[in-house]
């Protein structure tokens, strides 16, 4: 996944879109028979959608606004809305033009998502960035109003969007292309999809998790690892927030010399200069943290940013657990079935039935009835035979689709943290130098008291 | 963020310098100095006496040197700190506390050892224990001897925190260094150098202690006498000189200064001990992760490897902090509330002269007897004040050394830390830069 040109308010490199026929082509095939699954209407519409991302567009989320509206109820409530711009860039000339432009607030990301995770059950979902602010060091204010929060967000948004965008198939879906492109009635289109029925039922999904008996075994390990991998980053963000709160502490109380050192330089003739220059860069030292802790905070929001999508990753998961479970469900139906008929046919009460009994109690049923059950049975057991058919297909399909995008989200994931990581070397690097030329520039000045 | 913790000597103070070593400086502060006959010529200067009177109940009682005129202050220039190191001739050590128990209380001794080459000492060596107790009497009795000159501070009596832990080893630790300076410290001064009660203090065994310790003024003139002080500091000093009452703007800002100074500094101390921690947390979480994630092992493992590199760094950066910074600056606050002592003794002396002057005015029929004891009033005000004003000198140059010295140690302590951390990143970032090319291959997954 290539870059996209660098938009100098997004310090996240998040992969961005690239055009057809170029890293999305191995999925191509894939992504086109998962549509089956979608409604009639997509033919004309993936074909819009195709032509659409043939130039090379670019995303951004370029401003937050705070508006007050009415919701739902009537009341008056305030609110953050994101601009959008598209803009398409020409091959030739590389020039960029703006194309669209509007404005969405977090709820419509959060439909958008929704919807995009009833429709490509076997892709990853790329996350929204957090609704509240979580993992907070005593500084940043909790508020979801609060500036610095509604900054990190934006670029948050912004990010999903150019996940979304340079996924090999979620980037060619029409409601997507509507949410960058159409501001009013988008709302309604999307709920026009019907997609909250087509949602499976949390309930059922719990249900098949803890009764399915085959599940694919790769599937069963990609869940014990999105649970490990949730559970060390969110221990990993909640103690990198207190060394941060402690780091801020040992900075901002340096700044006190300087107050102090000025003081004392009043009523000291020959130490008096030293004593002030060398409080000067006390202060330099202490104000030099907030810089430092920003920098990391986008840090932890790359991490973030993973350990949301290990939800995602949990989500495919329960849908082949479901799919697997309601295929096992379906084979033993028909098995049942199948026998039952065996049974009748041939006047054979292998196993304990109702039937049985009543027969043995209140004598044999008559031929002809009998063989009207035996034909009702098999009528069953060939539909039973025939949507086993299509669900065991369905099933193989989900799996090589999902599995495919599971391992390009893995490579995905593997560049994405090695280069967080190696970012956050890069930064202690950067707060250890300044840290030597202030304490250097400290030192001459005490050294010349 | 304001540094408002305790500003006591907690017991993760240390003390651990080592002062100056340092000589009678030749011709130095106060006006009564030892000076070895070869390194001044006594002779001529005799009958110039000024400063001087033979009256000894008026001056330095437990001093048995003769007394010499000095224009203090002319005598500045020669005070070079260099040569004290090559005419230190006693040396002192304060080491291996024991704790004693008897039916009554229990208590901590320290050993001191005393080796000198002084003609004064019947030995040339010495091993004795003390107690604090010891310490506070030898303290008193300088305080007594000479009002004002600024005697070295003694180690806090109590800890404001923590008063359960006045045996643990941290306080016993921090309290034997703070007594080894103490001790030094008198021991560089060019006058209590000489002083009778730390010369039996550094030798005496115990029993000979005690029974010295109950030949000083008795208790009942001891109280008569603070009862005087206390009358003549409520009266207030009406005349005192501008020299002096600069002295006590200086030492008041200087006080506030310093206090701040310690607060901020312990302060520093603690949130670097809490960063640590929390540091020592987060680096294991990344060797954790790496045992879920084959491609990034190498890359987490060594995330938590820098990471414990810093904390190390971080352990040598508290200690610097602790062994260098805050006993330093500790000690000066402690010297601050002593000067301010010496002040009041110093206006004390003055307002016993100015209240004989007063009752003159008053009572003619004393006349005579009221001006011979003004007469050596003023000898022991004048005294003092030149006392008080070459120590004062001293005091402050060594002030000023000390807490420099103190800083820029802490400074470079500073970049030292920061220097090692970077290393640890930068040797880091190298190897995750420079991986050969099939660690970044497609094919692994």
């Amino acid at each position: 996944m290539e870059q996209t040109p660098p938009d100098p308010e997004r310090p996240l490199q998040p992969a961005p879109l690239e055009p057809l026929g170029g890293h999305g082509a191995v999925l191509e095939a894939a992504g086109e028979e998962t549509q089956g699954t979608r409604e009639d209407s997509s033919g004309v519409d993936t074909m819009t959608g195709n032509n659409f991302w043939l130039k090379k567009i670019e995303i951004s989320v370029s401003e937050a606004e705070k508006r007050t509206g009415r919701n739902a109820m009537n009341m008056q409530e305030t609110y953050t809305a994101y601009l959008i711009e598209t803009r398409s860039v020409g091959h030739a000339d590389g020039q960029s033009v703006l194309t669209d432009s509007l404005w969405r607030r977090y709820s419509e990301f959060e439909l958008l998502r929704n919807y995009l995770l009833v429709y490509y059950p076997h892709i990853v979902v790329p996350p929204l960035p957090e609704k509240r602010a979580e993992f907070v060091w005593h500084k940043l204010s909790a508020d979801n109003m609060d500036p610095d929060f509604v900054e990190r967000r934006r670029i948050g948004l912004e990010n999903f969007l150019l996940r979304v965008a340079s996924h090999p198939v979620l980037c060619r879906d029409k409601i997507f292309y509507l949410f960058l492109t159409q501001e009013g009635n988008w709302k309604e289109t999307v709920n026009e999809t019907g997609f909250q029925l087509k949602a499976d039922s949390r309930l059922k999904a719990l249900n098949a998790t803890f009764r399915v008996k085959n599940p694919d075994k790769r599937f069963t390990e990609l869940k014990h690892y999105s649970d490990e991998l949730q559970s060390v980053i969110s221990h990993l963000l909640r103690v990198r927030a207190r060394v941060a709160d402690r780091l801020y502490g040992v900075y901002k109380v340096h700044g006190n010399y300087g107050r102090v050192f000025s003081e004392w330089s009043a009523i000291e003739k020959e130490m008096g200069d030293g004593l002030q220059s060398a409080g000067h860069h006390m202060d330099v030292y202490a104000s030099s943290i907030d810089d430092i802790l920003e920098d990391e905070e986008h840090y932890a929001d790359q991490l973030k940013e993973y350990l949301f999508y290990a939800e995602a990753l949990r989500a495919v998961c329960r849908k082949h657990e479901l799919m697997q479970y309601d295929l096992e469900t379906a084979a033993q139906d028909l098995a049942s079935k199948k026998q039952q008929c065996e049974e009748l046919a041939t006047g054979t009460v292998r196993t304990f039935s109702l039937k049985g009994m009543t027969t043995k109690l209140f004598g044999q049923e008559a031929p002809e009835q009998r063989e009207a059950r035996v034909k009702v049975l098999e009528e069953q057991i060939g539909e039973g035979e025939q949507q086993l058919k299509s669900k065991n297909l369905e099933s193989r399909e989900f799996v090589k689709n999902a599995w495919a995008d599971i391992e390009r989200f893995k490579e995905q994931k593997n560049r994405d943290l090695k280069e967080a990581l190696i970012s956050y070397a890069v930064m202690q690097i950067s707060m250890c130098k300044k840290g030597i030329q202030v304490w250097t520039n400290a030192k001459e000045c005490f050294s010349k008291m | 963020m304001e540094g408002e913790r305790l500003a006591s000597g907690s017991s993760e103070l240390a003390v651990g310098e080592s002062p100056r070593g340092g000589a009678p400086i030749p011709g130095g502060s106060g006006s009564c100095s030892l000076l070895q006959a070869d390194v001044l010529d006594l002779d001529e200067d005799e009958d110039d006496l000024e400063v001087f009177s033979k009256d000894a109940s008026l001056m330095d009682m437990n001093s048995f040197s003769p007394m010499m005129p000095t224009s203090p202050l002319s005598m500045i220039n020669q005070v070079k700190f260099e040569d004290e190191q090559d005419l230190k001739d006693l040396f002192i050590t304060v080491d291996a506390p024991e704790s004693h128990v008897t039916t009554i209380e229990t208590f901590i001794t320290y050993r001191i050892i005393t080796k000198t080459s002084r003609g004064e000492f019947d030995s040339s060596e010495f091993e004795v224990r003390r107690r604090y107790q010891d310490f506070l009497w030898l303290k008193g009795r300088l305080e007594e001897a000479h009002p004002t000159l600024i005697i070295p501070p003694l180690p806090e009596k109590f800890i404001v925190k923590g008063m359960v832990e006045r045996f643990n080893d941290d306080f016993i630790e921090t309290r034997r260094k703070a007594l080894h300076k103490f001790l030094n410290r008198i021991a560089d001064h060019p006058t209590l150098t000489f002083n009778e009660d730390f010369k039996v203090f550094l030798t005496a065994q115990a029993w000979e202690l005690s029974s010295y310790k109950k030949q000083g003024p008795g208790l009942l003139s001891r109280m008569g006498q603070t009862v005087r002080a206390v009358a003549s500091s409520m009266r207030g000093v009406r005349n005192r000189p501008d020299e002096f009452t600069e002295m006590n703007n200086f030492i008041e800002t200087f006080s506030q200064k310093i206090n701040l100074i310690d607060k901020i500094s312990q302060r520093i101390y603690k949130e670097e001990r809490d960063y640590l921690d929390e540091m020592k947390e987060y680096g294991p979480i990344h060797t954790v992760w790496s045992a879920s994630e084959e491609d990034l092992v190498d890359t987490l493992k060594g995330i938590a490897s820098c990471i414990d590199q810093c904390c190390k760094a971080t352990e040598k950066r508290m200690s610097g902090l602790s062994e260098v910074l805050l006993p330093v600056v500790h000690e000066y606050v402690l010297y601050s509330e002593m000067l301010m002592g010496v002040m009041k003794r110093r206006d004390q002396i003055q307002t016993e002269l100015d209240s004989k002057v007063e009752a003159l005015t008053y009572r003619k029929a004393d006349a005579d007897l009221l001006t011979e004891e003004i007469g050596k009033l003023e000898d022991k005000v004048e005294c003092a004040n030149n006392a008080l004003k070459a120590d004062w000198e001293r005091w402050k140059q060594k002030m000023q050394n000390d807490l420099k010295s103190a800083f820029t140690d802490t400074a470079e302590e500073n970049i030292r830390y920061y220097e090692q951390c970077l290393a640890t990143w930068e040797s880091f970032l190298t190897s995750q830069t420079d991986l050969p090319l099939e660690e970044d291959s497609e094919d692994k997954i």
